[in-house]
């Protein structure tokens, strides 16, 4: 835990790809779920965070 | 004198146009080699993106021309994420897309596990199995429009002979229940082919030397499909499960020549319902904003399959 956060502290690129990657995940689940339309409605924000997040950290250092 | 094809084009290429050839450096002969595809790709890609990003803020319709366009900002953006039978349209892609890939992973390596055996007749199966991958899909859709007839069907008959039911007593593609089963049962079947096909690519790469060791230190059957024969096959299983998710998030022509996206709305896709948005209500604001939505989550979806399988490869 304390690797995955000084990671994250020091712009690496792992730890944010997996913070991006849990964000596009949960963006996806968010669209095509059948319980909350609340859910829906900022599922595709939280996929654009999680994309645009993605893009930017595939350029951090390893 | 030698005769060859590249001497007669050189002693025929005019002295000036020669001079000006010879004058170039490798990298700007490379951009002009380049250049033209990256003009196509422009034009036909980057713009139209970015063009239906822009009608995307706006309240355009391409039927009304004439009409000064406004820029409504995220408005667009607000109506369709508020949208009660668009969430409805989405969990209809959902079931689509998560029951086509798992019974095209499963058939597709059960498949190719089977034809990897070595079998009397192996080269005629294969052709036969990956015969419905080669159908049009208005075609397949047609013919199971009949397969799936209550009365005079084959597919109920089979079910009736299966089960006992009676072959009228139910019709898939007019049943609420049965219509989502039912596009899911034709695109397994057109596509478990393809699924097969790369699988099977996959077995032939594992060196015969591996299963050799492994029976040397008496490894059992179980223990060498799972220490081996998975993990080996799944980077190709991985890649033909992003083909496969890509091309069923944005299925169109199998279901609309089926099912038309009936009963009701039950099974009309994501693609149906934009084409619908685009096409016949000509909202095309809306629906670029629709077809942005749908860009954006297939896009971080790939961007996170293709690192995966990246890792896979890598390990």
């Amino acid at each position: 835990m304390n690797a995955f956060l000084n990671g994250l502290l020091r712009c690496r690129r792992a730890p944010w790809e997996a913070v991006a990657s849990i964000l596009i995940a949960l963006g996806v689940f968010m669209l095509m779920q059948p319980f909350a339309l609340v859910a829906f409605t900022y599922s595709f924000a939280v996929t654009l965070v999680g994309t645009m997040t993605f893009i930017i950290v595939s350029h951090f250092p390893e | 004198m030698s005769n060859t094809a590249m001497d007669r084009v050189a002693e025929a290429t005019p002295p000036k146009v020669a001079r000006r050839i010879r004058g170039l450096s490798d990298r700007v002969i490379a951009w002009i080699f380049v250049a033209p595809t990256i003009a196509l790709l422009l034009a036909i890609n980057i713009f139209p993106l970015l063009w239906t990003v822009w009608l995307s803020f706006t309240n355009y319709r391409a039927n009304r021309p004439n009409l000064p366009v406004q820029w409504i900002g995220l408005r667009n953006y607000e109506r369709i994420l508020s949208d009660a039978d668009i969430w409805a349209t989405m969990q209809a892609t959902a079931h689509f897309l998560f029951w086509t890939l798992f019974f095209q992973v499963v058939l597709g390596f059960a498949l190719a596990w089977l034809i990897n055996r070595k079998f009397k007749g192996n080269d005629l199966w294969t052709t036969i199995i990956v015969l419905p991958m080669m159908l049009s899909p208005a075609v397949v859709g047609n013919f199971w429009t009949f397969l799936y007839q209550p009365q005079i069907g084959l597919f109920n008959y089979g079910i009736a002979f299966l089960t006992g039911v009676d072959p009228t007593s139910f019709s898939m593609i007019g049943d609420v229940a049965l219509a989502p089963w039912s596009i899911v049962i034709v695109d397994t079947w057109m596509w478990t082919p393809f699924v097969m096909l790369i699988c099977l690519a996959g077995l032939r790469s594992i060196p015969d030397y591996i299963y050799e060791a492994a029976e040397c230190d008496r490894a059992s059957n179980w223990r060498q499909f799972w220490t081996i024969t998975v993990p080996m096959v799944l980077p190709f299983l991985m890649l033909a499960v992003l083909f496969r998710g890509i091309e069923n998030f944005k299925m169109f022509d199998l279901v609309v020549q089926l099912t038309g996206g009936g009963p009701g709305s039950i099974t009309e896709l994501t693609s149906i319902n934009l084409k619908r948005e685009a096409f016949e209500k000509w909202r095309t604001g809306y629906s670029s904003a629709y077809a942005i939505i749908l860009f954006v989550t297939v896009f971080g979806l790939a961007s996170i399959y293709v690192k995966a399988l990246n890792k896979v490869k890598d390990r």
